[in-house]
């Protein structure tokens, strides 16, 4: 389980790394908490430093868009799935579960 | 159109195909390719392939059933020929002969050469995964001294590349500022200013006179480069990445005009309706000259116009994209948007280019024309949404698709270490 900060430190709209190996990604989108690999299938880019649209997460640098749900690529040049994690909030601390196994894609 | 065929099987063929698939064509659909290889990521082959940190399979540009569902026939390995665009047939190498309504040129381009070096030994170009490979075993010779010439994003890489290798790496630059056409002067100075950060060293403002070659049983062998300036280099291998030249003497007698490119509307069809043209081998209209973008991004969203006008017939869409790039060398992340004139005005918004951490912007007449980062992702596509915004609506660009209601993702976006619980 990895602490990841108070939900209050990430509003609508925000997103965070945490480093680690590998990095994660947590979302808020509109409300809803998507965590994922932080790193683009494609190549090495922060999705945390990318484009959100609904639960659509966009690379920041050669536009690959992945389903945060899902983590499915759904829109090239990635072709492979991002990782998902459960994520929840404890006692108002973000917590994600990075023992479970692989996220659907 | 029941046929459309397809001439380049690289970033824009591929995309073409998909975006025709997308559009409803559900027609016969022909990819020519000059490569025997089904369409690869080019980028990599100038730092992580090169490096060995990513092999041939991992720049598959698409899956198996991909494919299957593009249900294209593939004719690979071999050259279009000839174009009779009004008959609707293309000659290929191998004597046979492609028939098709519609047809679309992705030939992409081939890099330019020093002259008189085409039998001599060391020296190298890069645009093929085949040509990756024989730099990638010219490199693991550990040669004493690398010479590069060209410093522009190719030859930043392939130098960032050899020098991260533990190579000697000197870059020779005909220009007096590297990059100062695509950049501008103040911002290309600072782009140049990477070699010396990471002690390769940058020779400016002197172009190559001619080489110097030993000669080694059935084989010459270069030795020495020579500058304009009579400066003479020692050098075991030589990479010349001097710009390319696009593809297009195959449209010969087609009546289709080729002018450093193939000419076409802002919709990418050329003057024959049934044929566009997207990628490196495109000069689209737009200004007194048109614009022919070598970028990987511009070959990846072009052809979802381009085609739509194709199966259209005429002009019903075009776009207004800025051009994108980006180049990954000596650990920095440099990336530009916008059309800029090098003359325009730099302002930093963020950062510092002393630190190589930085955020610029352009301006000309109060008009924010461009913007270039390094090492600064999240700042970078902020400022490049709202420089999208200015441009009309267009496909390709969220901000016109959604009205806006694209963002980044807000702060904060620190990053953290990891706390295990």
């Amino acid at each position: 389980m990895i602490l990841v900060c108070p939900i209050s430190d990430l509003p609508p709209g925000a997103a965070i790394r945490v480093d680690g190996e590998p990095p994660i990604a947590v979302f808020n989108a509109d409300g809803d908490l998507y965590a994922v690999d932080d790193t683009c299938t494609h190549q090495d880019a922060s999705l945390a430093d990318g484009w959100l649209e609904g639960c659509l997460i966009e690379c920041p640098l050669h536009a690959s868009c992945f389903d945060l749900r899902t983590g499915k690529a759904t829109g090239p040049p990635a072709k492979r799935p991002i990782r998902t994690y459960p994520v929840a909030v404890v006692d108002g601390m973000i917590q994600i579960d990075d023992t479970a196994e692989l996220g659907a894609a | 159109m029941k046929s459309i065929a397809i001439v380049g099987a690289s970033l824009a063929g591929l995309r073409s195909a998909q975006a025709l698939r997308q559009h409803g064509f559900d027609g016969r659909l022909t990819v020519i390719g000059a490569e025997r290889h089904l369409p690869y990521d080019r980028p990599p082959l100038s730092k992580d392939f090169l490096l060995g940190k990513v092999d041939e399979a991992d720049l598959a540009l698409a899956e198996p059933e991909d494919y299957t569902e593009l249900a294209a026939h593939w004719r690979l390995g071999v050259l279009a020929e000839r174009l009779d665009a009004a008959g609707g047939r293309i000659a290929l190498s191998d004597g046979t002969e492609v028939r098709a309504d519609g047809v679309l040129i992705a030939t992409g381009g081939t890099p330019r050469t020093l002259p008189g070096t085409k039998s001599v030994a060391g020296i190298h170009t890069l645009r093929t995964v085949e040509d990756a490979i024989a730099l990638r075993a010219a490199l693991a010779e550990k040669p004493e001294h690398v010479v590069v010439v060209g410093a522009g994003f190719l030859g930043a890489e392939v130098a960032a590349s050899a020098r991260s290798l533990g190579l000697s790496v000197t870059v020779v630059e005909a220009l007096n500022v590297p990059l100062a056409p695509v950049i501008g002067r103040e911002l290309g100075a600072i782009a140049g200013a990477l070699h010396a950060d990471h002690g390769v060293g940058l020779i400016c403002g002197h172009g190559v006179a001619g080489l110097l070659t030993s000669t080694e049983p059935g084989q010459r062998r270069v030795r020495t480069v020579c500058l304009g300036n009579g400066r003479e280099l020692p050098a075991d291998l030589v990479i010349v990445a001097i710009g390319m030249r696009p593809n297009s003497d195959w449209l010969a007698g087609s009546r289709i005009p080729v002018n450093n490119g193939v000419l076409t509307d802002a919709g990418w069809l050329t003057e024959i309706p049934t044929v566009a043209a997207v990628g490196d081998v495109a000069r689209h209209e737009r200004g007194p000259s048109g614009v022919r973008h070598e970028h990987w991004t511009s070959a990846s969203e072009e052809p979802v116009i381009a085609t739509a006008n194709l199966l259209a017939g005429r002009h019903t869409a075009h776009c207004s994209c800025r051009g994108y790039f980006w180049s990954d060398q000596y650990g920095v992340r440099i990336q530009f948007a916008g059309s800029i004139a090098p003359s325009d005005d730099v302002r930093i918004i963020d950062g510092d280019p002393a630190d190589r951490t930085f955020l610029a912007e352009y301006h000309r007449n109060g008009v924010t024309t461009g913007v270039l980062a390094m090492n600064m992702t999240k700042g970078f596509n902020r400022a490049r949404r709202t420089l999208a915004l200015e441009e009309d609506a267009c496909p390709n660009c969220s901000s016109g698709e959604s009205g806006g209601k694209r963002r980044p993702a807000d702060e904060p976006t620190s990053s953290i270490p990891s706390i295990r619980a």
